[in-house]
C-alpha cells in the first residue's frame, strides 16, 4: 500500500457484522478510567500518605491489609483494571507507530499475554497468601504463627 | 469505493512552520495529548514491575522487605515523585478526555479545561511533594 491509497480522513469505515470490539475497548477505557482514578488515588494516599509513607511499607503491613477482603478485593480490581487499561492504551500506541502488520501482530500479541499472566500472578498472590507462610523464627511473625 | 487520495499540504497552505505530516498541529490539544502518551507508557511500565515485586509476599517476608526497602531509598523517592506526577496528570486529563466527549460544554471548552487540568496538577503536587520530603528525609535520619 502506497501513499496514494490512503483514503481520505473522516471517509466512512464501512459497517462490519457482529461485536464492534474497537467500540467496546474505547468504552472500556473510559469506564475502567474513572474507577481506576478511585482505585488508584486511594492506594497512593493509604500506601503513600498517610503513616510514614512509603517507610512503613513492609511484610508485616501487607499482612494487615491483607487480613481484610477489602483490600484484597481492592487490590484485585484494581489489577485487573489497570493491567487491561495500560495494556489496551499500549496497543492503541503499537497500532499507531509499527507499520508492519507482522511486528505488530507480534507486539499486540505479546502485550496481552504478559497481561494475562500478571493478572493470574497477581490474583493468586492475592487470595492465597498466608502470613505464615515461610516465616522463621527470627520473624516478628513466628509468635502469632504458631497456633 | 474511491476516496479521493490524501493530499500533503504545502508549508503555505499548513497552519505551523513545520509541516510534520501529521493532524496534530500544536497547541494544548496536541501537548495534552503527547503528554498523556509519555505519562501512559510510563505508568504501565513500573505497573509490570510493581505487580512482579508486590508477589514477592507469596515467596517470604525477608525476599518482600529485601525489595520494597529499595523502593525506600531517596533515589526511589524522587522516583516516586515522578511516577505521582505521571499519575495525577493521567488521571485528570483522563477525566478530561471523557468530559469532552460526553459534553457538549466541555468539547467546547476543551483547551480551558487542559489548563484547569495542569492547575489541579500542580494543587496535588503542591500537596504531595512536601509531604514526599518529608518521608525521604526521615529515611535518611532514621526519625519519624
Amino acid at each position: 500500500m502506497t501513499a496514494d491509497t490512503i483514503v481520505a480522513p473522516r471517509t466512512p469505515a464501512p459497517r462490519r457484522k457482529g461485536v464492534n470490539l474497537e467500540k467496546w475497548g474505547w468504552v472500556f477505557m473510559r469506564a475502567s478510567g474513572v474507577v481506576l482514578v478511585v482505585l488508584i488515588f486511594g492506594h497512593l494516599i493509604v500506601n503513600l500518605v498517610m503513616g510514614e509513607g512509603v517507610r512503613q511499607i513492609d511484610f508485616a503491613f501487607v499482612v494487615g491489609k491483607y487480613a481484610s477482603p477489602f483490600w484484597q478485593w481492592w487490590d484485585v480490581v484494581m489489577l485487573w483494571l489497570a493491567l487491561i487499561h495500560g495494556t489496551n492504551g499500549m496497543r492503541t500506541i503499537v497500532n499507531d507507530y509499527v507499520t508492519h502488520e507482522g511486528t505488530r501482530r507480534v507486539l499486540v500479541w505479546a502485550l496481552w499475554i504478559v497481561a494475562a499472566f500478571l493478572i493470574l500472578l497477581g490474583t493468586l498472590v492475592v487470595f492465597t497468601f498466608d502470613p505464615c507462610l515461610g516465616v522463621t523464627p527470627d520473624s516478628s511473625l513466628w509468635q502469632m504463627c504458631q497456633g | 469505493m474511491s476516496a479521493p487520495a490524501r493530499v500533503i499540504p504545502t508549508v503555505a497552505e499548513t497552519t505551523s512552520r513545520t509541516p510534520r505530516g501529521t493532524l496534530y498541529r500544536g497547541h494544548e490539544g496536541m501537548w495534552s495529548w503527547v503528554l498523556h502518551r509519555i505519562t501512559g507508557i510510563g505508568i504501565f511500565f513500573f505497573l509490570l514491575v510493581h505487580v512482579l515485586d508486590t508477589a514477592l509476599i507469596r515467596v517470604s517476608p525477608e525476599a518482600y522487605d529485601a525489595v520494597i526497602g529499595t523502593y525506600k531509598q531517596p533515589i526511589m523517592g524522587i522516583g516516586e515523585i515522578v511516577l505521582v506526577a505521571a499519575i495525577v496528570y493521567h488521571a485528570f486529563n483522563g477525566l478530561r478526555i471523557i468530559l469532552v466527549d460526553f459534553a457538549r460544554w466541555a468539547a467546547k471548552f476543551e483547551r480551558q479545561l487542559w489548563w484547569g487540568v495542569l492547575g489541579l496538577w500542580v494543587v496535588v503536587m503542591l500537596g504531595f511533594v512536601p509531604r514526599q520530603l518529608m518521608v525521604i528525609v526521615a529515611e535518611l535520619t532514621g526519625g519519624h
